[in-house]
């Protein structure tokens, strides 16, 4: 097998895997069920082939594929990795048969089509982390949005379409100012390169030669757009509506995959392209992260819904790894890269644990729960390991992260303030205080409400998902040499890009 | 045996494993609380052994590192999971495994019956791992694994009957306050990390310690470092003004209070300063900080002492006081005083814990010291090493506490430090008076508990390790007589620490111009004073009883205020807690996030759909119409791009 194609198996295969889920009859629910688990599988094991063939030393792109699209206007099929792209890509297809499996019981209507948008879904996010063309990366970015439209849209709670409709109309009006930027970027390429460009490796040549003000302009659009995906605050407000609605399934690919979308995109496209106009903005969009680290943290606190809590812790983890990202160290850009599979991982398991409970009890008031641990504890004990992966203890895979971020942005010269780090930090006091006080509330105490006395201890099913999670999230903890390794070198290259001057052209 | 000393380390953790995995699976007690305490008792001989070994080594070359693998290599930050052997972490291993082994197989006839047995032993080994990896890193960000693991474990066992009422709330709540108050200090301590980061290029003890003697940086540098840290430490360590989850810390089995919240965990904030006494030696403002808070903290908390009633209330508040004085010696720059009192504290007061447990146990859970009385004839060995206990405590020698307690007050006073030389003294007494207050109400004078009460001693599982400790806190203070009486060899313990010290002491330029007189004369002052406090306490509670009574009625206002700890954690509460909830329910979630963005954001929705509503002509409600639009308006654009070209 030539290697360089084994990236497209990995993006295609969940896309034929849909198709030919077409044929199944919509009766056979369970056979329906096991296919879309088998594809994911097999996506998954592909990328772990590209992993173990993933040269970590070099900080280019690997197993890149370049096919020319639409020659007219040099766009073509431009897939790479590297490794910032590396670990995401492994997460997503880690995560997708995890939603899946999770979603066994819970989804018992229109399966076939349940299975279908998510293997759709996976072809949209695997393609936004392998793309190196603009135009392809664009086309998966939007197309991601249709299956998520409708995930939340049909099989969510009660306020499913106003979400749903919420988080298409909030990304759409990024996206559109991205798409503007992109064909103006690929236009006033022609005064670089000499010819209308989106190819990416091409553009990382132009944008930072453009004059200040162009990159400052072309900066803003990108990021607004990666902002309101991330989500920074005050642009947030979509995801704790989202998240509420949406299925367990939906939910955890949304916290786990979707928003990192939008720290990858800084990552890829903001920092390299525009390195003049993103050391600007750092410290502005800086003060923009530690604000939603301390305010997600403590909107999450007075939280009612155990959902809705866990959907604004997101908005504070969130802010830590955009906070990593303008901090521009080695320290705080490893942070960030490793914060986002950590992110994936424990606010996945925590979203997941919401939806077994919710299974059962059919509320996520957390004033109805209370001395689980009698009842379900193999449960409470998956709970707490998920929470305290999320609050950061060390020995678990949120404090590499989170520490590193903290450590890095502490002294960078970007940043050039200790007021950051200070504020930040907090953040790691009130992330204890909202989860453990959910804990205490709900496993905690006696129990309040009798039905609960008969519920039943995670199955198997729920215990292999958790376990899964849990693997990765000790694994993190205690070793992380493994992942870190390999985004090193290309977090390395990023920060030379933005670091090396570039003689300025007038582009317009 | 040096070598191996990650096994003190990986031993617990097995032990946790296995109990945590298995443990609801084996029904047998014996089984699992002999894993729990086996585990423990191989480490301690393991130190024990790794302590000859080093004992064998020249003063000067007693440091070992024992590396087990690379655990975060990012950017300059390059940092083990390794393990330093020298004089300071021998001597809190010995502690912890060594009093944590005897904790442990008390525990097993403690816990006898409870159904989360195997739990219990779980939660303990855990605590065992991350408090070795506390004392045995080399470096800052593994000390920090320890750090928060020990604090989790806290937490876990303060919490461990988690159905339980405990005061006006639960169980639960005294577990969560404990947690993220310490989290509070561990802000600090995380700062101090990333400045020291930042200053010496590294987070390894052997990198950063030697730079931090010679690099030339600002002094200012050094106080925030140090004061960092600092609050690192009062947060664990339980001083003011975090002092306030330790008396709450004590809903937790009695076990628990004695290994977690008494020897071992509470003493990491001073272990910590001890390790890094460079770095306050250098910022010399800080170490008076930390003298005058420890002091005040040390007489603030005795005060308290003096008045609750709950035993296991009164000797959680004596711990605050006794951590108090640790700290002082460690703002007086007497860093080997506060680690031999950290010894001595680990065996008299885990003794008095597990005492108090004895009779807890015996007393049907009853810990209210008004409704015991005379228990001394029912259980004679609890009494006899109680009494040992509370004689350590309160400093009449030659039992071990007078030693550490007069070191770290004779080290007060030869600084310099007068006034708070004499608020530690005034604190021994009050110790001494509270203590045996305690003491006679228990086990002397008349018998106040009910009919349905038959007091008994407790199995020997319990009261072999009374004993063992019993002996330590009556002799331990004999390794660190002091050189006034000990002539030529000086002080043991202190040359056993001193090459620890060395720079830090070089720093300070520490010396003495006292004479032996002065010395003298003051150790007579504390321990008459004590003598006096005792007899005092004798005669109050034990021969005239209603004096006691008359002085609480005639001095209500203070005695209130005593009672009720000073009202700290109400005006926490009022000042701190409630408005950030409340701050945060109705300006941050409902007004700014409800009202304020979503507003802007639903109020553009209505104002476009207003709009729409108008233009509606044109709207046909068929997505693909839509999608269909999208795409002409993207074709539009590219053509106009195209033609641009």
């Amino acid at each position: 097998m030539d290697t360089n194609q084994l990236l497209t198996y990995v993006l295609f295969t969940p896309l034929i895997g849909a198709m030919l889920l077409l044929v199944f009859q919509r009766e056979h629910e369970q056979e329906i069920r096991i296919f879309g688990l088998a594809i994911s599988i097999i996506t998954f094991i592909l990328s772990l082939m590209i992993f173990a063939k993933f040269e970590s030393l070099n900080p280019g792109f690997q197993f890149v594929l370049k096919i020319p699209w639409i020659t007219n206007l040099n766009i073509s099929y431009h897939v790479g990795v590297d490794g910032l792209s590396m670990l995401l890509l492994l997460l997503t297809t880690f995560i997708t048969p995890l939603t899946l499996l999770s979603s066994w019981k819970s989804i018992n209507k229109k399966v076939k089509e349940f299975t279908f948008f998510m293997l759709l879904l996976e072809v949209g996010m695997i393609g936004v982390f392998v793309s190196l063309d603009l135009f392809l990366f664009y086309v998966f970015w939007e197309a991601m949005l249709i299956p998520m439209y409708f995930i939340i849209g049909i099989w969510g709670g009660e306020r499913r379409i106003y979400a749903s409709v919420k988080f298409f109309l909030f990304t759409m009006f990024g996206s559109l100012l991205m798409l503007v930027a992109i064909i103006w970027l690929a236009v006033s390429a022609g005064g670089v390169v000499g010819h209308f460009t989106t190819d990416l490796i091409e553009l990382y040549s132009v944008g930072p030669a453009a004059a200040k003000n162009f990159q400052n302009w072309m900066f803003l659009a990108f990021t607004l757009s990666f902002a309101i995906k991330i989500p920074l605050f005050p642009l947030h407000t979509w995801l704790p509506d989202a998240h509420v609605e949406a299925p367990t399934a939906g939910s955890i690919i949304l916290a786990a995959v979707l928003l990192k979308m939008g720290t990858y995109g800084l990552l890829r496209f903001c920092l390299p392209l525009f390195p003049d106009a993103a050391i600007t903005f750092a410290p502005y969009i800086s003060v923009l992260a530690v604000i939603g680290i301390i305010y997600g943290a403590l909107v999450a606190m007075v939280q009612k819904d155990m959902k809705k809590l866990v959907a604004y812790s997101s908005v504070s983890h969130l802010g830590f790894i955009v906070l990593g990202i303008f901090a521009m160290t080695q320290e705080s850009i490893q942070g960030a890269v490793i914060q986002m599979v950590n992110h994936g991982l424990s606010t996945g398991a925590l979203f997941f644990l919401v939806g077994v409970i919710y299974e059962r009890t059919h509320t996520r008031e957390i004033s109805e729960y209370g001395g689980l641990a009698k009842i379900v504890p193999v449960f409470s004990a998956a709970l707490l390991i998920a929470s305290l992966s999320s609050i950061g203890l060390p020995g678990l895979n949120g404090f590499i992260g989170e520490f590193l971020i903290l450590l890095g942005s502490f002294k960078s010269p970007v940043l050039n303030s200790w007021g950051f780090t200070v504020f930040a930090a907090s953040g790691v006091i009130f992330s204890a205080v909202y989860l453990l006080w959910m804990y205490q509330r709900v496993i905690f105490g006696v129990v309040k409400n009798p039905k609960m006395e008969k519920i039943t201890d995670m199955n198997a099913r729920e215990v292999v998902v958790f376990a899964s999670l849990l693997i990765f999230i000790v694994w993190i903890g205690v070793y992380p040499s493994t992942f870190l390794k390999v985004s090193d070198r290309s977090i390395a290259r990023v920060i030379l890009q933005v670091n090396t001057p570039h003689p300025q052209v007038d582009l317009k | 045996m040096t070598h191996y000393i990650y096994l003190t380390v990986l031993l617990p953790l097995l032990g946790f494993l296995v109990n945590g995995i298995f443990g609801s699976r084996i029904k047998n007690e014996k089984i699992i609380g002999w894993i729990g305490s086996g585990t423990v008792g191989l480490s301690f001989l393991i130190v024990v052994g790794a302590f000859f070994q080093t004992l064998g080594l020249p003063a000067d070359d007693r440091k070992t590192i024992v590396t087990l693998f690379n655990w975060l290599n990012v950017g300059g930050l390059n940092i083990n999971a390794a393990y330093q052997v020298d004089q300071l972490s021998l001597v809190m291993a010995l502690i912890v495994t060594g009093v944590g082994f005897l904790i442990h197989v008390y525990s097993i006839g403690y816990m006898h019956g409870d159904k989360g047995f195997w739990r219990f032993f779980a939660y303990m080994n855990l605590f065992i791992f991350a408090m070795m990896n506390l004392i045995l890193s080399d470096n800052f960000v593994l000390l920090f694994l320890g750090w928060e693991g020990v604090g989790l474990c806290s937490y876990l066992l303060i919490g461990f009957w988690y159905d339980k009422k405990f005061e006006k709330g639960t169980t639960g709540d005294a577990a969560k306050k404990a947690f993220i108050v310490n989290r509070i200090g561990d802000f600090g301590f995380l700062l101090g990390m990333f400045l020291i980061y930042s200053t010496f290029g590294s987070l390894n003890f052997g990198e950063v310690f030697p730079r931090a003697a010679s690099f030339n940086v600002p002094v200012y540098i050094f106080n925030f470092i140090a004061l960092f840290l600092f609050i690192g430490a009062i947060g664990k360590s339980a001083q003011i003004p975090l002092f306030v989850w330790l008396p709450d810390a004590m809903a937790g089995p009695t076990p628990v209070s004695a290994l977690i919240h008494a020897a071992t965990m509470v003493t990491a904030g001073v272990y910590m300063v001890a390790r890094c006494s460079i770095i306050f030696a250098s910022a010399p403002e800080i170490l008076t900080i930390i003298a005058v808070m420890g002091a005040f903290t040390a007489i603030f908390a005795a005060t308290i002492g003096l008045v609750q009633n709950d035993i296991k209330k009164i000797l959680a508040y004596s711990t605050i006081s006794q951590l108090g004085y640790m700290f002082l010696a460690m703002g007086v720059g007497a860093f080997t005083s506060g680690i031999f009192h950290v010894m001595t504290h680990a065996f008299f007061k885990a003794l008095l814990f597990l005492g108090a447990g004895s009779v807890i146990h015996s007393m049907h859970d009853e810990q209210d010291i008004q409704h015991f009385g005379g228990l001394k004839k029912y259980m004679p060995l609890t009494y006899s090493t109680f009494l040992i206990a509370a004689l350590a405590i309160s400093g009449i020698p030659p039992l071990s506490g007078f030693f550490s307690k007069d070191d770290i007050l004779w080290n007060t006073f030869a600084n310099e430090h007068f006034i708070l030389w004499l608020i530690g003294a005034a604190t021994a007494l009050l110790t001494a008076f509270y203590m045996f207050r305690l003491y006679f109400l228990t086990f002397e004078g008349k018998e106040r508990f009910g009919q349905n009460n038959h007091p008994h001693e407790s199995p020997k599982l319990m009261t072999i390790p009374l004993v063992v400790l019993a002996v330590l806190s009556a002799v331990g203070g004999f390794i660190g007589i002091p050189a006034l009486f000990s002539g030529e060899n000086g002080n043991q313990f202190e040359n056993w620490l001193g090459p620890v010290f060395k720079s830090a002491n070089t720093k300070l330029m520490v010396y003495s111009i006292h004479s032996n007189l002065e010395e003298i004369i003051l150790m007579s002052v504390t321990i008459i004073g004590a003598a006096l406090a005792i007899y005092f306490a004798r005669y109050v509670y034990l021969k005239n009883p209603r004096l006691a009574l008359n002085a609480s009625t005639k001095f209500k206002g203070l005695y209130n205020l005593l009672l009720n700890k000073y009202f700290v954690d109400e005006f926490y509460d009022a000042v701190v807690v409630n408005p950030i909830e409340r701050g945060s329910d109705r300006f941050l979630w409902r007004f700014t996030d409800v009202a304020v963005i979503d507003g802007f954001v639903n109020g553009t929705a209505s104002l476009i759909n207003f709009i729409s509503g108008k233009i509606r002509k044109i709207q046909t409600g068929v997505t693909q119409f839509y999608a269909f639009i999208m795409m002409l308006g993207i074709v539009i654009a590219l053509f106009w791009i195209i033609m641009s070209l």
